[in-house]
């Protein structure tokens, strides 16, 4: 019974055995299914899904080109700015460390602030600065005290720098951190990893060019994002270096010749279109920008009446005062309204017929009898009053245009003002009148609508100067790539101006050379013993004098002054610069604005050092 | 299957005459140790990748299995008759030790599961997943098998008391070894089918029960379980991660020391529970069809050692042994593979670590006694 009990209990087990043994097979069979599913049938999916965890495509922002003025000299740079930086991971007590440091080197309640709040955002491995924009004395006294800080290092990172700051601000423009609104207009993928672009000026004008293209990195990184190795690199392609026609020493002379007085100049190679000057009094500091401008700074500019941020030789819209005499000559001659050696007769004032009002002369007493080249010489109103009126609004505007007034001039900066060539077309959309005869008159002295920019009126002088050939003009020269120095030019662009008589434009620049060298030209004191100058004054009132009364420079408020305004070339046998100078309140052209352009010219032409145009 | 006794003695090596030489004298299996050996051989490889290539950790390693070889051999030199003669005082001290541990026992990851013995710290649910497969065996031992409903009853509150309390530390793994453990003897001692069937039911119509008493970290993971891709960066992270491994491996691997899943930290627990993705991972399915390979010999070594066995209570416990390291097994690989919800249940003898390797050893020590210490039957 006992055996018998042994032997079936055995028997019995052995069952149970097997099934359980069975029951193992099976679940190891199910568990080989389940590997099998997971790395032969779905092998791909599980490959590519841990080929994305470890690797991380990283941008490679490439360096910004730089930017030279025509003699090579360095008027944009990528500087490094140095940073303190801590990184959390390998810092036991960040706190004790922030008030070691603050004993070695000053940090503000600013700097705890943005270092508590950018920790927040980063992983532990990643650098936090506590200090930007560091000395190089704080970087050298950091540097001695290095060794007490482990996980606190000074950072380079390379920043937009502008050496010559406040001359290049109106022409340059500058670099800002990248806005939500820039964002939406650039390719965002060929920007990842850049953190600035070009703002205005030539920053932004040829932003694709001084941006470069970016460059890619494949690394391998661990789950908790750091970088293990490098996998493969596509570098970046640098930004190409820009070279301008801009002359920087020429734009030092300019800007100390105008010493505190507000206003524009714009030099231009009548040969070309190239900017060679291009000033807009008061500037401001551009590398303010770079980093992000304090709201303190940005309100203090902001809130400047002499506004600095505003660009006058790009954007300012003055009338051009007697300056368009020239240009009025011309247009009386070409379109046959006049001839050189018409005389009118001045009496200090001009009448339309049938009406009363008496259009003044700057001269009370008159100048008497003139022909054109007094006219221009003496600057005298009347016989454009004359002029204009018998021209009519529809010719001037359609001859004036010709010179680039009243439309965009086309040159490589953004945000030109158009200023205003008016026409009746012009006031009848815009103020819903027709136009009156005595607007085409003070039209004749440059006077009334009409507005032209400082550049405006440099380019249209350039094409007098150049015998009749209007070129747009451009800030830039050319572009050399970095590496291989292979050079793009940027070419001149003309339209030739139509032409019915040579000797009309010899007539009317012999005019603006008697300006000069005239016994009564109005800037004969800018006569210069070294080259010849062709010139014309300019005075735009900023100040209607009723017609009862008298403009006196000396009660009158400095705000209130008329602008004086010069424009000019030279040498005349072989203009090589042509220039036009706005001195806002300056008073008389002849005074103000003819003595800063003969500074500036001087500069240019008598120069030691060779002429390379 | 109709085997004698007299058949079954023929079959192996029970002429004291022909057990002789050091493995004889030490009681040792050689098949059994050779599987173990090479188990654990394999086991270091995977350790060294898996550690990140840290020398130390896999020396601490082989400190403990060479500890652990040691308590194996020891044990096997023990007597089956002395250990089923000790049997229901070890499994008094276990319930002691575990009432001990929920009021005295010292917290680590959210569970008290350890007991402070001055020197060493110890683990009670360790010794309770032998002590409870050596009482039920020798409860049921006692008399003719099957076993009346009676006996039944007591052994399966014998199981449930020890279940109980390790889940209330909690640890939801360790007791579901335990639970198994006293389930295979049972099984083992041969309930009826129709019982098998009737709980099998009941355990299905506990489930909801069970969802109800659960704590939220356990429920946790069942639903990330059911649905890892609901929580990719919280709790599905570590099975979703793990999959990503195991996928990536294909069928020869990415290499040793060449996982970029374990290399790179993506892979958590990496040397310890989740080790067996790192071998997937770097070895393929060559590689797990290996380990599998070894595991399953050593498992039908150890069953064969069971049916060999000379009495019930000895078939009982070497039989349930060997099945609880399948289990261990099946519901770590399971787990890693994403076949069954995350339960920490280390790969045995592979993961890092020494808090079961004693015991999983000292198990095996059982099985090379009861193999060992066999008589010539009488006819």
């Amino acid at each position: 019974m006992q055996l018998k009990d042994t032997i079936r209990e055995n028997q019995a087990f052995l069952t149970r055995a097997i099934v359980a043994g069975m029951l193992v097979i099976g679940a190891v069979a199910l568990l080989v299914g389940r590997m099998a599913q997971l790395q032969i049938v779905d092998h791909e999916h599980f490959r590519t899904l841990s080929h994305e965890n470890r690797v991380k495509v990283v941008p490679l922002p490439p360096t910004r080109g730089l930017i030279y003025d025509r003699a090579g000299v360095l008027l944009a740079q990528n500087r490094p700015a140095y940073s303190l930086e801590i990184t959390p991971e390998q810092v036991d007590d960040v706190d004790a460390v922030l008030d070691q440091l603050a004993a070695v080197i000053e940090i503000g309640d600013e700097d705890l602030e943005r270092f508590w709040q950018l920790k927040k955002r980063k992983r532990r491995f990643d650098s936090v600065p506590i200090r930007v924009n560091l000395t190089p004395d704080e970087a050298a006294q950091f540097a001695v005290h290095h060794h007490r800080f482990p996980g606190v290092d000074i950072k380079a990172q390379l920043l937009r720098h502008y050496p010559h700051d406040v001359k290049t601000t109106h022409v340059l423009g500058y670099v800002g951190r990248i806005s939500q609104r820039d964002l939406e207009q650039i390719d965002a993928s060929n920007y990842a990893g850049t953190s600035h672009i070009g703002k205005n000026g030539v920053e932004k004008t040829y932003e694709s060019a001084l941006h470069g293209s970016v460059g890619h990195e494949q690394i391998e990184i661990n789950a908790a994002g750091r970088r293990v190795r490098t996998l493969e690199q596509t570098p970046p392609e640098p930004g190409v270096d820009v070279h301008l026609h801009l002359d920087i020493a020429l734009q030092e002379v300019a800007m100390q010749a105008f010493g505190d007085n507000n206003g524009a100049i714009v030099a231009i190679n009548p040969k070309n279109g190239g900017v060679l000057a291009f000033v807009s009094q008061p500037g401001y500091d551009p590398n303010l920008f770079v980093e992000g401008i304090s709201k303190k700074n940005y309100d203090a500019l902001q809130g400047d009446d002499d506004r600095p941020l505003y660009n006058r030789a790009l954007r300012g819209q003055y009338p051009p005062g007697s300056t368009v005499k020239p240009f009025m000559g011309l247009a009386g001659l070409e379109r046959n309204a006049i001839s050189f050696d018409t005389s009118v007769y001045c009496p200090g004032f001009f009448q339309l017929p049938g009406n009363t009002h008496r259009y003044r002369d700057w001269k009370k007493t008159g100048h008497g009898p003139m022909d054109l080249d007094a006219a221009i010489v003496q600057s005298c109103d009347v016989y454009f009053y004359k002029l204009a009126y018998e021209l009519g609004v529809d010719r001037l505007n359609d001859y004036l245009g010709q010179f680039g007034f009243g439309a965009r001039t086309g040159i490589d900066l953004t945000g030109e003002s158009t200023g205003l060539l008016p026409s009746r077309e012009w006031k009848r959309r815009a103020r819903r009148q027709p136009w009156y005869p005595g607007e085409t008159l003070i039209m004749g002295i440059g006077q009334g609508y009409f507005l032209t920019t400082p550049l405006q009126l440099a380019a249209a002088t350039a094409a007098v100067a150049n015998n009749g050939t209007f070129y747009t003009p451009r800030v830039v020269d050319y572009l050399r790539a970095r590496g291989s120095g292979e050079i793009t030019p940027i070419p001149p662009s003309s339209q030739p101006i139509a032409k019915a008589f040579q000797q009309n434009w010899d007539d009317v620049r012999n005019g603006m050379a008697n300006v000069v060298e005239g016994a009564r030209g109005t800037a004969k004191r800018i006569r210069s013993d070294a080259y010849r100058i062709a010139g014309k004054t300019g005075t735009a009132q900023v100040f209607t004098v009723a017609q009862d009364e008298e403009y006196d420079e000396e009660t009158i408020e400095k705000k209130l002054r008329d602008h004086a305004l010069f424009v000019a070339y030279a040498p005349i046998e072989d203009p090589q610069i042509a220039i036009a100078v706005v001195v806002e309140n300056g008073g008389h052209g002849g005074s103000t604005a003819a003595p800063i352009a003969r500074t500036i010219m001087d500069a240019y032409l008598l120069r030691d050092t060779g002429d390379d145009s | 299957m109709n085997y004698t006794a007299r058949q079954l003695g023929d079959l192996t090596p029970t002429n004291p005459n022909r057990r002789q030489g050091l493995l004889a004298v030490f009681h040792i299996d050689l098949p059994l140790l050779v599987g173990l050996l090479l188990l654990c051989g394999f086991g270091l490889i995977v350790l060294y990748s898996a550690s990140g290539e840290d020398l130390a950790q896999v020396q601490r390693q082989m400190v403990r299995l060479t500890l652990a070889f040691f308590v194996m051999l020891a044990v096997a030199q023990v007597n089956p008759s002395t250990v089923r003669r000790w049997s229901p005082s070890l499994y008094g001290v276990g319930l002691l030790m575990l009432v001990a541990v929920l009021v005295f026992g010292e917290v680590g990851k959210g569970a008290q599961r350890w007991l402070d013995l001055g020197i060493v710290r110890f683990q009670p649910s360790e010794l309770v997943k032998l002590a409870v497969p050596l009482m039920i065996a020798w409860y049921l031992a006692e008399k003719r098998l099957p076993p009346s409903w009676q006996r039944l009853a007591v052994a399966a509150f014998m199981t449930v008391v020890p279940v109980l309390l390790i889940a209330k530390q909690p640890d939801l793994g360790t007791a579901l070894l335990v639970a198994c453990a006293g389930i295979f003897v049972l099984f083992l001692a041969g309930i009826s089918w129709r019982l098998i069937g009737a709980l099998l039911v009941a355990l299905a119509a506990a489930a909801p029960v069970a969802w109800y008493l659960m704590r939220d970290y356990q429920r946790q993971r069942v639903l990330t379980f059911l649905d890892p891709e609901n929580d990719p960066l919280g709790a599905g992270y570590h099975i979703i991660q793990s999959k990503i491994a195991i996928g990536s491996g294909g069928l020869y691997g990415k290499g040793w020391l060449n996982g970029t899943q374990s290399q790179l930290d993506f892979l958590p627990e990496r040397h310890t529970d989740f080790i067996f993705a790192v071998l997937s991972e770097e070895f393929g399915l060559i590689g797990v069809l290996i380990l599998l390979a070894l595991y399953l010999f050593i498992i039908a070594r150890g069953l064969y050692i069971a049916t060999r066995a000379q009495d019930t209570f000895n078939r009982l416990l070497a039989g349930a042994l060997v099945l609880v390291f399948f289990v261990y097994l099946f519901v770590n690989t399971g787990m890693v593979s994403g076949l069954l919800p995350v339960v920490g249940v280390p790969l045995p003898l592979v993961s890092y670590g020494g808090t079961s390797l004693v015991t999983l050893m000292a198990g095996f020590g059982m099985l090379m006694s009861i193999h060992t210490h066999r008589r010539l039957l009488p006819t």
